[in-house]
């Protein structure tokens, strides 16, 4: 049951201030292959920060990010040169926005936003481009029609969902995930999380999900890390973590939800 | 297959003073497989509780927890996992799905994510679904807008999509008319003579009688209140 | 004072405008940044072309300034008159006899030799600009050769038009590396990037040089199943004839009368002077 298998991310001892305030801070865990994680906390408890330490937008104090890379293995991305970091950045890395508009260009029609990824590993075939980008709207759930329209034209729900296209284009194998429902109303939410779901497990994706919903990622997320403070303060099985929680600010959190 | 020695759980309760409330103490049984054990206790003596701490749901304070080779009280969330995937089910009283999955995806979804093909899993879903009576109109519909018994009934189809070596049964046959209590009486004695370990929650005494082999009395494992 | 200092600028900013030419030789199309000076001229009428034309001049040089191929219009008589002034060079209409070539928009349709020097007016240098805004982000895509965005331009044109449309300014990329703004010459002239001369660009107001040194290979960017194209009008010249020189498209009337001439007023030229006729040309010969 439990082979040793290699973790896709291996956090340790990760470490970012801003002067003496500590954004986050002696943070560590394993992520394996086609887990989900989700970080919950509440605003200004350091699950930004700590993402964007992850995905390399943020440049850490001190510890490391070791990604199980295709390539060479395991290896700590805050060594690697930036143009390997940058490279993985748009092929086995995604990274999902919460406002759409911070992840697409809008100026570029639906397929160029898909297509763009591609491109950039190297696809120079005009046909090909587009039919691949045709395909991952349909994934999406956006109509083929729409395919040279532009992001702008698009609902939130709609432009939250080309985001997705133009991520997961490349065949990453770990998103990352800025409350990648926020912002949107219920059943835009809902249709959106089916889909993520949908596409995590046909992909085999690892994800790691930073929202304050908590509905969220007792949906999406196997595992759960509630952060305070810049501290993880619990890190568990999802349902085990909301259902029986440990940790003061975490029955408080669990607590403090609006029953429907 | 399943095996307590010496568990024991409390929670504290930070919000509320710091109060730790012991809710379990000593509890130890084991179920062999092909074996339906009947937890029993008055409301509130911790059956559900119990449950739940097998399932890894709640944390176990001390003690072992043993399903198969996995001690839950101590397994990584990773194990815990796999366990629940391949190993361990649980019929809730209560259906958890995202909206908008169909309710033959729903039933099939225990199948897929241990490799089985869509068309298989989908025909044991069918299966399920025809035999527990949920009409065929709305198998392609989310079980969301569904009656609450209709919800119960596609929970215990996904239940028993996949033969769980272990399984765990909530009050599997609350609130259900005679013809689908004995259909799910018959899935019950099916998963045991395949050879399935079962700890299950019966209020219904006649179900409990013949499908259970022993009790457990739960009472036994609960504290002494020092209130 | 009464002079100017040799071809206007003097001998320190010549000097720093001179190693950033080199620079830019030495990494062909790689976008050098410089110290651009005021110039006695609005941003946009070729302040970044001159001041490189000004920094490789030398009292013997032969000087010719173009702007969309014509050496009698107001941009290439003013530059052509303030370096008479200045520096008093030389000057000539024609190709061949030029040593140093001022451009605003064009190649000159008569090759290039190993001896000569064509210098561009750049507006906007850089090829990203237009779908990445900030600087710093185009800088590092240079630097790692991130050039898919590009693609995504050339895309965009396709999508929504049916083919490539960009006309001018098409993006090249120079000797596998660098991908570079030819500055807004029509992709008609792409091919003769790869010329025995050497050639520089000068952006004033964006104050960047870059460089194509001779011989160097220029590819012009496309897709496999939508290649590059060098287009012109589908007509002969007017006036001389020539069917394999760039046109401009000039309207003769409010009837819809129109005409097509070379649009490289030295080239046309010569090719009457040898005898060439076109549809319009004047019937003087039958006097």
């Amino acid at each position: 049951m439990t082979a040793p298998i290699t973790p896709l991310l291996s956090v340790r001892d990760l470490r970012k201030t801003y002067g003496h305030r500590i954004g986050c801070a002696d943070v560590g865990f394993d992520l394996y292959p086609g887990e989900v994680l989700g970080i919950v906390g509440e605003s200004g408890s350091g699950k930004s920060t700590l993402l964007s330490c992850l995905a390399g937008h943020l440049e850490p104090d001190q510890g490391e990010v070791v990604f199980d890379t295709r390539a060479d293995g395991p290896r700590d991305t805050r060594r690697m040169s930036e143009p390997e970091r940058r490279m993985l950045g748009r092929t086995d890395w995604a990274f999902v926005h919460q406002h759409a508009r911070d992840g697409l260009r809008m100026g570029v029609s639906a397929g160029g936003n898909v297509g763009e990824r591609l491109m950039a590993v190297g696809a120079r075939n005009y046909g090909n481009i587009r039919n691949e980008a045709i395909d991952w709207l349909g994934r999406v759930e956006i109509d083929e029609t729409r395919v040279d329209d532009r992001p702008s034209a698009f609902s939130g729900g709609m432009q939250q969902r080309l985001q997705i296209a133009r991520n997961l284009v490349t065949g990453p194998r770990l998103v990352f995930m800025d409350e990648p429902t926020g912002g949107l109303d219920v059943s835009v939410q809902a249709r959106l999380l089916d889909l993520l779901r949908g596409l995590v497990r046909d992909m085999g994706l690892s994800a790691i999900i930073v929202t304050h919903d908590l509905a969220v990622v007792r949906l999406l997320a196997h595992r759960l890390m509630v952060m305070k403070s810049g501290h993880v303060v619990e890190h568990g099985l999802t349902d085990q973590v909301l259902d029986d929680p440990q940790h003061s600010y975490t029955q408080l959190l669990v607590s403090s939800i609006l029953q429907v | 297959m399943i095996r307590l020695e010496n568990v024991s759980k409390s929670f504290t309760l930070h919000n509320q003073g710091g109060a730790v409330i012991p809710v379990m103490e000593g509890a130890t049984f084991d179920v062999a497989r092909g074996e339906c054990i009947a937890l029993t206790g008055n409301s509130g003596a911790g059956k559900s509780t119990l449950m739940r701490m097998i399932y890894g749901n709640y944390l176990t304070a001390s003690g072992t927890l043993k399903v198969g080779d996995v001690d839950v009280a101590r397994a990584a969330p990773r194990e815990i996992l796999t366990l629940r995937q391949h190993t361990l089910g649980y019929v809730s009283q209560f259906l958890r799905v995202v909206p908008r999955v169909a309710t033959l995806d729903v039933v099939a979804d225990p199948l897929l994510s241990v490799g089985v093909a869509r068309d298989e899993a989908h025909d044991r879903a069918r299966d399920l679904l025809s035999r527990l009576n949920i009409p065929h109109t709305l198998w392609s519909l989310s079980p969301t807008t569904f009656s609450g018994g209709e919800q119960q009934r596609v929970n215990i189809a996904r239940g028993f999509a996949h033969d769980f070596p272990a399984l765990l049964l909530d009050e599997p046959t609350a609130s259900l008319d005679p013809t689908n209590r004995e259909t799910v009486m018959g899935l019950i004695e099916e998963a045991k003579a395949r050879g399935a370990a079962i700890i299950g929650i019966f209020h219904d005494s006649e179900a409990r009688m013949r499908v259970a082999d022993r009790e457990v009395n739960v009472s036994q494992f609960t504290p002494r209140r020092v209130a | 004072m009464s002079d100017y200092n040799f071809a206007y600028l003097d001998e320190q900013t010549k000097r720093m405008i001179r190693r950033a030419i080199l620079k830019g030789i030495a990494i062909p199309g790689y976008q050098v940044p410089f110290a651009s000076r005021e110039m006695p001229m609005p941003y946009g009428w070729g302040t970044g072309g001159v001041q490189v034309t000004a920094a490789c001049l030398t009292p013997d040089d032969t000087l010719k300034v173009i702007d969309q191929g014509a050496d009698d219009t107001t941009n290439a008589v003013s530059i052509r008159k303030f370096f008479q002034r200045t520096a008093q060079v030389a000057t000539t209409e024609k190709t061949g006899k030029a040593s140093v070539i001022q451009t605003r928009h064009r190649i000159p349709e008569e090759p290039l030799r190993e001896d000569q020097i064509l210098v561009y007016q750049v507006p906007i240098p850089e090829p990203l600009r237009f779908l990445e805004p900030r600087e710093t982000e185009t800088r590092k895509m240079h630097a790692l050769e991130e050039y898919g965005l590009m693609h995504v331009k050339l895309y965009e044109d396709i999508a929504r038009h049916g083919h490539i449309a960009t006309a001018y300014a098409y993006p090249v990329k120079v000797e596998g590396r660098y991908v570079m703004d030819p500055s807004p010459i029509p992709k008609f002239d792409n091919p003769k990037l790869e010329s025995a001369a050497i050639q520089l660009f000068g952006a004033g107001r964006e104050q960047r040089i870059y460089a194509i040194p001779p011989f160097t290979r220029v590819v012009s960017l496309d897709f496999e199943d939508h290649p590059f194209e060098a287009s012109k009008a589908a007509h002969p010249c007017d006036l001389c004839g020539a069917t394999h020189s760039y046109l401009d498209e000039v309207i003769t009337d409010d009837a819809g009368g129109r005409m097509f001439v070379c649009s490289d007023t030295d080239y046309c030229t010569t090719r009457q002077e040898a005898g060439h006729r076109g549809r319009l040309s004047p019937q003087e010969d039958a006097a």
